[in-house]
């Protein structure tokens, strides 16, 4: 569970969190949305210790994590899996030697051994016999797999995705979704994704937090989502005349 | 961001780069990585430039050196003394500055923008340790051996102009070669050739590392960094030269 007090952060002049609370809980999916600018990006890094927020706290399963010793804090990152944006695979490496990264860096085990677990995931996320392509000859759903893949090698206890669907086609989306679903039912890791695609919000969002201008407006499941007065979210997820009308039919039912 | 906090952060990126690494397997490497990209892939410039730059001093000095009184195994000591005290340690430096500086400064840039040291940093692996010290080491290894073929091939390089022109003779050539040499001199090239290699691997680093953006803000790093090394090459070599040989 990750648990999160009164977080502030500022650039500047420009005060991008304003105070944000929430508690992330272990085997769900829980949710960041809001329109760009809104902070998202801001939060998920704050959480990820690569920007350091000056005020609030930050803790992982009872760990404040401003309160961690450097090696402590190193030692944590090991129990964190991230799926970027943009996959942040490196580029100069095979998707063998990506996903080997980590096991390669923090652990004792023989080349066999980490070859075993590459295979393990990558058959895991779907891309079995991949091993020797870079990254640049696969297609954007293929880097997010891999992604996946290099994030969960080390059996993370916390996985964290940056818009995981952002750039996909609304079928590879899906996949990317149910992968993202399966992993954190399967391995019981606490899960928070940053996205503002509804579809996805709609279908596996178990806990959404709603940021506007930095601050919290709103937090629920994805049913309440569909049944809730509040204005900021109405107005944000209902903003497509689409989603307008399954709200009102919804309702009506 | 003026210049002094830009010389502030560049010495804290430094305290970074120079902890023990996370797996000295890992970083034995990177290190032979780096050695083939910086040093070995720039081995065929540096020979071509030098054995040219060697051949035009040794025909501008006997263009220069008409006057009967003057000998003509001037040409090759002052050939020997322009390639051990100037043209192998700075020139080669400057060099390398423009085509290492930009590799390194756009290779750690990208990565930056893509957010590739971003996912380092998530997976607690020091970003810049796991970067940049290998580039250093190699550096530092490398580029006095570097440094050593482009004096010899600039030497080589007047006496190939000689003959070629027939502007001096051999015999003449080598004698020069032979007349008062200080080893001290070679000495004092290679802690130069030292001093720049840490500024060509840290200061393109510091570019790199450090951009915010897109891909026009990396080529702005990078042409930064070749700027801002060759201006610290040249600076240092005067208060080397002015340290080590006054």
């Amino acid at each position: 569970m990750i648990e999160v007090k009164g977080l502030h952060k500022s650039f500047g002049e420009a005060h991008i969190l304003k105070g944000v609370t929430a508690n992330f809980e272990k085997g769900k999916i829980n949710m960041i949305i809001g329109q760009s600018g809104s902070g998202k990006t801001v939060f998920l890094k704050s959480l990820l210790g690569l920007y350091t927020p000056e005020e609030g706290t930050i803790a992982f399963d009872g760990r404040i994590y401003s309160e961690l010793s450097i090696k402590e804090k190193r030692n944590l990152r090991k129990e964190i899996g991230m799926l970027f944006q943009g996959s942040a695979l490196f580029d100069s490496l095979t998707v063998e030697e990506n996903i080997m990264f980590p096991l390669k860096m923090f652990t004792n085990q023989t080349e066999k051994e980490m070859l075993h677990r590459v295979n393990e995931v990558l058959d895991r996320v779907k891309l079995p016999g991949s091993n020797l392509k870079f990254p640049a000859e696969l297609s954007g759903g293929m880097q997010k797999r891999v992604g996946i893949a290099r994030a969960i090698v080390m059996n993370p206890k916390y996985l964290f995705c940056d818009e995981p669907n952002s750039g996909l086609d609304p079928k590879t989306a899906t996949v990317i979704d149910n992968l993202i679903q399966e992993i954190t039912h399967e391995f019981n890791i606490t899960t928070v994704v940053n996205s503002h695609d509804m579809n996805s919000v709609m279908e596996i969002g178990e806990n959404i937090m709603f940021l506007k201008d930095g601050s919290k407006a709103w937090e629920g499941s994805n049913n309440e989502v569909f049944i809730t007065d509040n204005e900021a979210i109405v107005d944000f997820v209902y903003s497509s005349n689409l989603f307008k009308k399954v709200r009102e039919s919804y309702l009506k039912s | 961001m003026n210049y002094i906090e830009h010389i502030g952060k560049y010495f804290l990126m430094l305290g970074q780069v120079f902890k023990k690494p996370e797996k000295w397997k890992v970083f034995r490497e990177m290190l032979f990585r780096e050695i083939e990209d910086l040093g070995l892939k720039s081995l065929g410039i540096i020979m071509f430039i030098s054995f040219f730059i060697g051949g035009v001093v040794a025909i501008q000095t006997a263009l220069n050196v008409d006057s009967p009184f003057i000998p003509k195994y001037l040409i090759g000591f002052a050939t020997k003394r322009s390639m051990i005290l100037e043209f192998g340690p700075t020139f080669t430096s400057i060099i390398l500055a423009g085509k290492v500086g930009s590799y390194i400064a756009s290779s750690i840039g990208t990565m930056r923008v893509t957010e590739q040291i971003d996912a380092l940093e998530v997976m607690g692996v020091n970003s810049l340790n796991y970067l940049v010290l290998p580039k250093v080491i190699a550096a530092l290894f490398f580029y006095p051996l570097l440094v050593l073929i482009a004096m010899f091939l600039g030497i080589y390089g007047g006496w190939t102009a000689g003959i070629l022109t027939d502007l001096f003779y051999s015999a003449d050539y080598i004698d020069g070669l032979q007349l008062e040499f200080n080893p001290y001199y070679i000495k004092y090239a290679l802690v130069k050739t030292v001093v720049f290699a840490f500024a060509i691997a840290t200061v393109p680093a510091y570019h790199g590392y450090y951009v915010k953006g897109g891909s026009l803000e990396v080529g702005r790093a990078s042409t930064q960094a070749v700027v801002w090394t060759s201006v610290t090459i040249i600076t240092l070599n005067y208060f080397l030269t002015q340290m080590l040989l006054s």
